[in-house]
Formats: C-alpha cells, structure tokens, sequence
C-alpha cells in the first residue's frame, strides 16, 4: 500500500513550559525515543491555533501531538484548559474530513516527566505506523489532477456546445 | 540600529555546533551545515565544535560584520539554555537580538535518538524549519518591568532565616513568614550538628534572635501564604495570620500564664519534642523560641472547647493584658518583588514500613526521637534511655527507612548516614552502649564527613552492611529474651543473622511536604515526580524557578544537610538581591497585538484572558491588549477568528513557516 520505507512523520506542539522542558529532561537524561516527532515550541499549548494542526496535515505530517502542562498546573492558569476544548471540536472536524482522529493526541506532560514524552512518543509513533500514511500532500495533487482532468473534459464539451450553438440557434 | 537589510534581502548565517561529542557523535554536522547552505538566503552555514564559547560566538559577530548577515540560526542546545547567550552575540554585532532563531538538536534530537541517519534527518527538518521562520522575524524590543525592593521568605527555618538574614543585611525589607508559632525549624531539634559535632543551638539561636531584633525583617510567625497575586516583580501577598490568642507585642514570655493554666499537670503531647514530652493548653514552642511569645491552643484550651474555664490565664498576665482569647484569624497583604520558597521537608512515617515495628515496639523510636533524647535541654535531660527507664546496652540504628526503596520513596535523603553516626556517637558518649548501623552504602561525601566515618570505625561502631528485613521481640534463643532482633542479611559476610538489641533506632528520610503540591500551585512553581520544587536548571539556575523572582532554597528542592541548605539560601539572597539593585526584569517580548483594522469586535478573547489584560472599546467597537498584563500565551491569538491578534515571536506567519520547515524532505 504504501513505500516499505515511510516512516511517520509527527508534528509536535509542545508547551514552552511543561512539556517542551520535559523533552529537555528526556534528552539530559539520555532517554531514548522514536526519532518521528518534529518539537516545534510555544509558550502555552493554548497558542495551538486549529490551523496549525490543519496545516501540518495537509503539509504531510501523519500525526499532530500537542503537549501542555497538566490541568491546574498551566503557567498561564487555564490556557491549557482552552486547547483541552478546542481539541475536542477539532477531533469532530477531523473525524467528518476522514481523518482517523488517533491522528491527533493530547497530552499533558509536566517538566519533570522526561519519561512520560518518552512512553507518548513511542506510543503515538507506533500507532501512527499502524495507521499507515495519511498523505495528505499527495491525494491533494491526486485530487488536483482530477479536478484539471474535469476541467479539461468540461472545456471540451463547452466548446463542442459552442461549435453546437451556431446550428441550434439556426434551427 | 543597522540591521544589514535596507535593500529587504534576507542573509541567514546559520551555524550548527558539535557540542564536542554530544552532538557530532549522533549527527553528521557538516551534511547538515551543507544541506542548509543550500536553501534559499542562506549566505553562510557553518558547522563548528563549541558555538557557545568565546570564538564561537565571535564566529558569528565576524560573519555579520563581513558577510552582511541579517539573520542568525544556532542549531545546538536547548534554547532554553542558551537562547540568551546567543541572542547576547548576535546584539553585540549590531543586529536585532531577535533576529536570531535557536535548534535544539542536542536535548531533542542526538541525545535522544540512536539512529545516526534518522537523528541527521531530523536535525536537518528543524534547522530548515528554523531558517523558514527566521526569514520572517521582526525587530523587537524587550520591555523593562519594575521590581518592588521587598522580599517575601516564606518558610523559617534556617534556610529561610539565613536567606532573610543576608537580604535584611543587604538593606532590604524582608517579610518572613512561618507557619508554625515559632521560627526555627528542624534545626532547632537537633543536639550537635555533624561532623563537627558543635551545638546546633549555639549556631541557630543567635540567628533567630538577630531575626526577630533586625529592623528591616517583619517576622509573621503562625502564619501562611494564602494567595499570591499581581505580576513578575511586583507580586501581591495575602498572608493569613492565626491567632494565637496572645498579643504577640505584649507577651514577654514570662510563662506565669502557663504555670496558672487550669490543667495543672501538662497533658498534651509537646509536638517540638515530637511527642515525647507533655506540655499546657497555653505553651511556649521551646525555651528558645523566637518570638518569645506564648500560644494557645484552641483544641486544648477548655475555654475554647467547653466556654467553661476560669481563666486564670488572663489573671495571671495581670497588667500586661497580652492574652485576648477573642483574637481573630486576620488577612494582611503585602506588595514584594522576589518571594524565597523555603518550606523544608516532613519526615518519613516509620508507619508506613510495617515490619519495623514502629509504634508496635515502644523501644523502636525513630532518629528525631532519639535526638531529642540525647539533647540537655530534650524531655530526659539528655539520658538516653529506654521507655521502662533502663539505659540501654545495645542499640541498632536502621538506615535508609524510607529512602532508596522502590516502595516508599527512591531518592537519597543524603543526611541520615550522617546524621544516623553522629546520633551513633552520641549515644556511645551517653550510655556506653554497643552500637550496630546496618546500612546500604554510607554514603559521607560532605566536607568533613569521610572523616567523621573513619572516626566512627575507629570508635567501634559496628557496620553490617544489608537491608534490614524486620524487627522482631520473638526470642529464638535466650540471649534474644527480652530483646528486640533485627533480621538481616549480612551482604559482606553473605549471611542471615539475627541480632538482639535493647533499642532500634529508625533513620527515616526526608519527603515533601503533604501540602507541597499547594504551595507550588501557590507560587506558580513546578515539583519534581517526586514532590520536590524543581529549580530553573539543574547546574546553571539551581535556585531559580520557571517563573522570575520566585526562587527556592533549602530541602523543599531536594534533601540536604545544613551547609547546603545554607548556601542555596544564601544564593536565593543573592539572586533576589542582583534583580532588585537592578531594578527590573526583562521580558520577553513576546506579547499579544491586535491589528485594530481586522478586529470585527466579536469580543470571543476577552472570556480568554486570565490575566485580564483585553480590553474592550465599545465605542471603536475593537478589542485592545494591555501589554503590561499581557504575559504572552497566546490563547487569544489561537482563538481569534478573524486573525486580528497576534504574538509577537510567535506569529502566524512564522508558525506556519515552521511547519513547514519541519514537514520537508531532507
């Protein structure tokens, strides 16, 4: 189904705070982990705009993994609260645009579990394996070449109709 | 400032750093340093052993000086660590200090991965995605937020008092707050201190009076942090003080009242002697106390518990009217720039390791205990003995009870090897008793202590190195009659053995408090798995937190030994100090805007902000953010709908730029 060589490739929102601190604690404790996930940093798992997680989707990422500190421990009071929402309404969304909703994890991850962004890592990693590529990139250049292909075949018949069209109006 | 781009071309320098061995060793530098310098705008990549040292950093000046850099990308670190350091050099070139974009590929990439080609591969998506954000960065200024000059300690024992001492010293007004009714702490428990074996009272009192006699240190004792508001630098504290149903400025501690209490025999267990003694309804913590005031109470007093009492309290204080049984729980707040954290630790519950018979043999008494046994001033004078009265002939001290054990707690308390020979002498000294430790490890790696080891063995302390299995009173054979047996395997000797004793002695170790996991929520700090307050980093920022002017000191980080908790508190001073002779803090800029034009006014972030810092314009019909309160999240940014707020070094546009940076193929 898919290259022998694919591996999965996980976009990873991790809190300035909690959970990027805690990817800090697993590196200066040589833990190791799945080389997949790709750490991109924010101060609060609430900057988690809906649109990056999107965006990494259709930039070809396989998986999305947001990480925040644990609720009632959040540097800015609640805003990991805030993603906790907004990540149930974007599982809705994903689940009604097709996308398996295990695509995208959440997790709360404080500074001083090195070892638990090692276990979620593994885990997410291998689950996304499982679920095999989503390819977004690709069944958008597919669905692209359809589309060029309909418009093509609609092109064609437009101008057999205005070739037609003389004749109609004549008649 | 020259900013090496008034024709609007981008020249990114990017650099990636071996770190010596820690990332060269995992990821190919110099395929990642060519892989970059490909891309687009990148004038310079280079990859060289220590990007954080001296010419390392002049790398970088050199290169913006003769290629005209404009942007900066270090791949290395956890920014974390040295975001500042190179932020520091790309200024010290005449550039924008956020023009500057970090990589960690050492903490999340070559330490972590064992891969050599997957760890390249990833390092080299992270380092594009950097340089696609970099592009895209703008100047900015960081802001400069005021300090208030005073200082909060909160915690009294000698972490707490040595830290309030150095900042009252310094000049500064301290607010020092104890929950228990005197200052004081552990220390004030102990007898002599090791491995000099001086008297810890003789060291810690004179510190507690120069607190209390101090004028720039208001001292609340009885009293607890209840809320901590407002922003970095300017925190305000509420403060619940207790009451203590005495006028703390009006009590000389003359004890008359306490030898005219009703209850005429002292029938309460006296919790500074941990139960070992009795004291009155109405008491004074311990002869040294500091303030010198006395306490009531409420669950004791017959007056509070019956309303029936005569009294003869408030009689005997006669003129000096300082007893006021109607004395109400009171607020006060206090507005302060640095709060010290200096909670301290609880002590391990022998309990909670059945098999040691702790509370089932009453011979079995815990290390505290018998510190307060061996102490002059303690419940028996300083005779150690046992509870029917008879001085003991042997005794066994356990080590590591509830310490370096998978099922109670696994870190190393650090002190009780210590603490556990120094009682071991001690009691030699007293009683002359034969004296067995049975250890793991001893471990003695303070200054002095190896020594006092040696001396140990010398004195003919006797070490059986094995965890005890359990304390028993089943004689097997005659001699164990009337004994307490402690089995053991004797790792060294590799065997079972049995050995009587007439008294054992528990080493419990050092936990956090119960109510640890409040006060970091409190002070907006982090804990440790374990419990303990988890400092800014390790090796750098051992008594800095994640958030400014909130630092930690003593054994509410970790256990340690006296010395120790010292020189962190002395450290907290000292860092408390630097900020406020500065006068401010600098902070990110990396606040919260709104771009009034595309507002629609639909007022979905004002709900958002904890901090309260959006604003509202009912007549522009926008929204408008308060930077001074805005502590940059950017739950508001995430939420707009119309993409009118935005953070500012974490735009959209830069996000987005990084997403894609990290999804491209190598």
């Amino acid at each position: 189904m898919h290259d022998a060589d694919w591996q999965p490739r996980i976009v990873a929102f991790f809190c300035n705070w909690c959970t990027y601190t805690a990817a800090d604690l697993a590196g200066v404790s040589r833990m190791k982990y799945a080389p997949n996930v790709r750490i991109i940093r924010l101060m609060c798992s609430g900057r988690a705009d809906p649109q990056f997680i999107l965006a990494a989707f259709s930039g070809g990422a396989d998986g999305v993994l947001i990480g925040g500190c644990h609720v009632g421990d959040c540097h800015y009071a609640e805003g990991n609260l805030k993603t906790l929402r907004r990540f149930q309404l974007l599982k809705r969304v994903l689940r009604d645009l097709g996308i398996d909703e295990r695509r995208l994890r959440l997790e709360w991850i404080s500074a001083a579990e090195g070892d638990k962004v090692r276990t979620v890592v593994n885990e997410m990693t291998e689950e996304v394996r499982s679920l095999g590529p989503l390819g977004l990139p690709r069944r958008f250049a597919e669905w692209d070449g359809e589309m060029t292909h309909l418009e093509g075949l609609a092109q064609t018949a437009e101008s057999q109709v205005e070739e037609a069209k003389p004749e109609a109006a004549h008649a | 400032m020259k900013d090496n781009c008034s024709n609007g071309e981008v020249r990114v320098g990017f650099y990636v750093c071996h770190c010596g061995h820690n990332i060269a060793g995992m990821i190919d530098c110099p395929a990642v340093a060519h892989y970059i310098g490909r891309l687009p705008g990148v004038a310079v990549s280079r990859d060289y052993k220590y990007m954080c040292s001296d010419p390392g950093q002049e790398l970088i000046k050199q290169d913006i000086r003769e290629h005209h850099l404009n942007r900066v990308v270090v791949a290395s670190c956890s920014p974390l660590l040295h975001e500042h350091t190179f932020r520091h050099a790309v200024e010290a070139a005449g550039l924008n200090p956020f023009y500057f974009q970090m990589v960690n590929i050492r903490e999340h990439s070559s330490w972590v991965h064992t891969d050599r080609v997957a760890a390249t591969d990833k390092a080299m998506a992270l380092s594009r995605a950097a340089v696609n954000r970099v592009r895209l960065h703008r100047p900015l200024e960081t802001t400069r937020v005021p300090i208030h000059p005073d200082v909060l300690v909160v915690g009294g024992g000698i972490s707490g008092i040595h830290a309030a001492l150095t900042l009252a010293n310094g000049g500064k007004k301290v607010f020092l707050v104890e929950r228990d009714p005197s200052i004081g702490g552990h220390m004030a428990k102990f007898d002599k201190t090791f491995p000099t074996l001086d008297c810890a009272a003789c060291i810690l009192t004179p510190k507690m009076s120069a607190v209390r006699s101090h004028e720039n240190i208001t001292l609340w004792t009885y009293s607890e942090v209840v809320k901590v508001e407002g922003y970095v630098g300017n925190y305000v504290v509420t403060v619940k003080r207790k009451p203590r149903y005495v006028n703390e400025a009006l009590c000389i501690g003359c004890q008359e009242c306490i030898n005219a209490c009703i209850f005429k025999e002292a029938k309460f267990p006296d919790e500074f002697n941990v139960g070992l003694s009795k004291r009155k309804p109405v008491y004074i913590p311990f002869p040294q106390a500091v303030p010198q005031a006395v306490v009531i109470d409420p669950a004791r007093c017959l007056h509070f518990k019956t309303g029936k009492c005569k009294q003869t309290c408030i009689e005997a204080c006669g003129d000096r009217h300082a007893i006021d049984l109607t004395q109400k729980e009171e607020l006060v707040q206090v507005k302060v720039g640095n709060i010290i954290v200096a909670t301290g630790f609880r002590l391990f519950d022998a309990k909670r390791i059945p098999q040691y018979g702790y509370g089932l043999y009453p011979n079995v008494v815990t290390s505290i205990e018998l510190e307060r046994l061996v102490t002059s001033s303690g419940p028996t004078g300083g005779h150690v003995a046992l509870r029917d009265g008879r001085t003991p002939q042997s005794v066994a001290f356990v080590l590591c009870v509830g310490s370096r054990d998978f099922k109670t707690n696994r870190w190393c308390s650090r002190t009780c090897c210590m603490h556990s020979m120094k009682l071991a002498q001690l009691v030699r000294e007293h009683t002359g008793a034969d004296v067995t430790v049975f250890y793991l490890d001893i471990r003695a790696p303070g200054k002095g202590c190896e020594e006092f080891y040696d001396k140990s063995l010398k004195d003919g302390i006797q070490f059986v190195r094995g965890r005890v299995a359990e304390v028993t009173d089943w004689a097997v054979t005659p001699e164990e009659e009337g004994k307490l047996v402690v089995r053991v395997e004797d790792t060294l000797a590799g065997l079972v053995r049995r050995i009587p004793v007439d008294m054992i002695v528990l080493a419990v170790g050092m936990e956090p408090h119960a109510d640890a996991q409040d006060v970091r929520r409190l002070f907006n700090m982090s804990c440790g798995t374990e419990g303990w307050f988890l400092e800014k980093h390790p090796k750098m920022a051992p008594v800095a937190t994640f958030t400014d002017g909130v630092f930690i000191a003593g054994c509410c980080q970790g256990p340690k030994d006296i010395p120790d908790s010292i020189a962190q508190a002395g450290a907290a001073a000292a860092e408390a100090m630097a900020l406020i002779d500065r006068g401010y803090i600098e902070q990110e800029p990396n606040t919260a805007y709104i771009v009034e034009a595309d507002c629609s006014g639909c007022k979905s972030c004002l709900a958002l902000c904890p901090y309260t810092a959006i604003a509202f314009d009912e007549t522009k019909g926008k929204a408008s953010i308060n930077a001074a309160l805005c502590k940059g999240c950017g739950t508001c940014v995430a939420a707009c709908p119309s993409g009118s707020i935005r953070q500012r070094l974490f735009e959209d546009d830069e996000i987005f730029s990084e997403i894609e940076g990290v999804l491209a193929h190598a």
